[in-house]
């Protein structure tokens, strides 16, 4: 059993990771960054939740549509005043820019919050499932978490299919050049990927902060990076590829935090990623490009 | 080619009067006791980050590989060096002759460690490098935290948690786990700090000047042309990696002398950022940049206690400012133009 619950406990966390990953790999197979302050996205979605639903006392579905109207604006904002002026610029000094908006906003947090850690309870306050005459239970967020990432999928796989948003995307990503010339307008679409990524990112950290109740500015960084590490599991750029990516990789997190060590579980996560691009650096669904000279 | 080389002697001699000037400058304060406890405090360090940041820029600028592990270098330099000076604390009794040594373990440590993480991520470029890079450096943090390190009459035991050493009675711990390595005996001094730190320089200047130096940079700036004359790229990678991994063990040991406790927390991925954004505000690829960046940014918010809150804050936004003004192409276009402007203005004065 304990077994079992475990690595329940690791589709949870695996959900979470999914769905962050998920704002990551279209960011990444649109605008060709590493959006490094996507985790702290998510840390600030928990605290706008927080702060509607702990200290305002307002319900939760409120706290919920506030976290994700401020996340998709602050992304938004960021992609305008940080990496829209670098686009074309050297990968290097996009990647430092983002490390720098990471560092921005947990800063901008801890000045406003301070530093002590804040006790976040969970938004979702139902009885939890008892199967197998109550020896194993899931609790409530478990629940809505797992429905919540497949939800995510399903409808984000249909945007980018059916509708001509979602098509201007998959040819931004493709070729950034050709889909000028056919007439997308790329900087709307980008932003638009950006918007998305962190609506899903205020998401994320609601059920991350309602499963772990501790909440501080810098819980956004781990899973941000472990969420990246799920992409690139997946195939960087793949939806499928970062949906079981993220849920592989809670369930490895888990079980080496169960039956390894617990303070060994982020080493044993990251040596997970270096074998992956080691032994197959496309990822599992990632497609091979190869290099034009 | 003559013009050239008479430049870069110029320069080179700048940067070495440069740390030649501060030590002067600090002797003088000593003497006549213009120098405050917090800032005597300060002057390891100072040479610590100095070491720090142009071991990276060797990575970073000369060798353009985004590393975000450095601190995990640090750390492995740091302990190593820490263990041994613990383990030799009666049998060299010389406080400078252990350090030497230790400096000398620390930095093989790290550059050992240096090569076995270059081979695997080297193959990776871009921003894939850089997590991995990251994710090294996790690692090494997460298994110090776990390591338990003590010796007795039968040798040296090595473990994951303080009972699994099985030590006898007269047994000693030396690294404890998540609490590091206590008691290092504290011989860091200033001196030797300089000396290491026109140690590092002229290491990192030199290579940077010679044949080797410039197979690095051709790589950086343009791998296949690089590899079509015949530059072996895999070869001179490791090498600015192994060796700017090898000063960071360097620095991490010069760090463990100097403060009482040392453990793995230390040395995350905060650190590793500081250390680039020393990098970054000196200019990439400047070594005397980051010099004198890592001896403003750690001098200031000591001395400037109340702006300490506002410090990080500060980092990040000047972080991003300089990216975009440096590297956005529309500020390049409008620095060129600016500069075309001032010429011209120029010629017509002419």
């Amino acid at each position: 059993m304990s077994f079992l619950s475990c690595l329940i406990s690791g589709i949870s966390l695996g959900s979470v990771y999914a769905i962050i990953a998920l704002g990551y790999t279209m960011v990444y197979g649109i605008a060709k960054m590493l959006n490094f302050a996507h985790g702290d996205i998510i840390m600030v979605g928990a605290f706008a939740a927080f702060t509607v639903v702990n200290t305002m006392g307002l319900p939760t579905g409120l706290g919920i549509l506030t976290a994700v109207v401020i996340c998709t604006i602050l992304g938004v904002t960021v992609e305008r005043i940080a990496y829209k002026p670098l686009r074309g610029a050297s990968s290097l000094a996009v990647l430092i820019t983002a490390i720098g908006v990471s560092y921005l906003l947990q800063n901008l947090v801890l000045l406003i919050f301070g530093p002590t850690p804040k006790k976040f309870t969970s938004v979702i306050d139902l009885p939890p499932l008892q199967l197998a005459g109550g020896q194993l239970s899931i609790s409530a967020v478990t629940i809505v978490t797992v429905i919540t990432c497949l939800a995510v999928i399903v409808a984000l796989t249909t945007f980018i299919n059916k509708t001509k948003m979602g098509q201007a995307m998959l040819a931004v990503s493709e070729d950034r050049e050709a889909a000028t010339l056919m007439g997308i307008n790329v900087n709307s679409t980008i932003a638009l990927t950006f918007a998305i990524g962190s609506a899903l990112a205020a998401v994320a950290g609601v059920l991350f902060c309602s499963a772990y109740d501790n909440l501080d500015p810098y819980i956004g960084s781990m899973p941000g990076i472990k969420a990246f590490v799920a992409a690139v599991f997946g195939g960087i750029g793949s939806i499928p590829g970062a949906f079981i990516g993220g849920i592989v990789l809670g369930i490895i997190e888990q079980l080496a935090k169960r039956y390894i060590s617990d303070q060994l579980s982020n080493a044993i996560v990251f040596l997970v990623l270096i074998l992956v691009l080691l032994i197959r650096p496309t990822g599992l669904f990632g497609r091979k490009i190869s290099e034009k000279v | 080619m003559k013009e050239t080389k008479r430049k870069q002697l110029i320069n080179n001699s700048i940067t070495y009067s440069l740390v030649i000037a501060f030590w002067l400058v600090v002797q003088v304060l000593t003497a006549t006791g213009g120098l405050s406890n917090q800032l005597k405090g300060l002057l390891v360090p100072l040479c610590m980050y100095v070491i720090l940041a142009v071991s990276l820029n060797l990575t970073v600028g000369i060798s353009g590989e985004l590393s975000l592990g450095h601190a995990g270098f640090m750390c492995v330099g740091a302990f190593s060096g820490a263990f041994f000076s613990k383990l030799m604390a009666e049998s060299i009794a010389n406080d400078t002759l252990r350090l030497v040594i230790a400096l000398v373990i620390g930095a093989a440590a790290a550059a050992f460690f240096g090569i076995l993480i270059g081979i695997p991520v080297l193959r990776l470029r871009g921003d894939y490098l850089a997590i991995v890079t990251l994710a090294f450096g996790e690692i090494i943090k997460n298994v110090v935290n776990v390591l338990y390190v003590g010796t007795d009459a039968n040798g040296i035991h090595i473990a994951m948690s303080k009972k699994g050493l099985n030590l006898l009675e007269d047994g000693q711990v030396i690294i404890e786990g998540a609490k590091g390595i206590a008691k290092t005996p504290r011989a860091s001094t200033f001196n030797i700090g300089i000396i290491l730190v026109l140690i590092t320089l002229f290491i990192v200047l030199n290579l940077i000047n010679s044949r080797t130096g410039r197979a690095i940079m051709a790589i950086r700036d343009n791998r296949i042309a690089a590899e079509s004359v015949g530059i072996n790229i895999t070869k001179y990678k490791l090498m600015a990696f192994t060796i700017s991994a090898s000063l960071a063990g360097v620095g991490g040991v010069l760090y463990a002398h100097n403060y009482a406790s040392l453990a793995g927390k230390s040395f995350d991925y905060n650190m590793s950022i500081l250390i680039l954004v020393y990098v970054v505000l000196g200019g990439i690829g400047n070594i005397r940049g980051s010099m004198i960046a890592a001896v403003v940014l750690t001098a200031l918010p000591e001395l400037l206690r109340s702006f300490s809150t506002y410090r990080m804050l500060i980092y990040a936004i000047v972080l991003i400012a300089m990216m975009l003004f440096t590297s956005a192409p529309s500020a390049i276009a409008f620095r060129e133009r600016l500069m075309e402007r001032f010429k011209g203005h120029k010629k017509e004065v002419a």
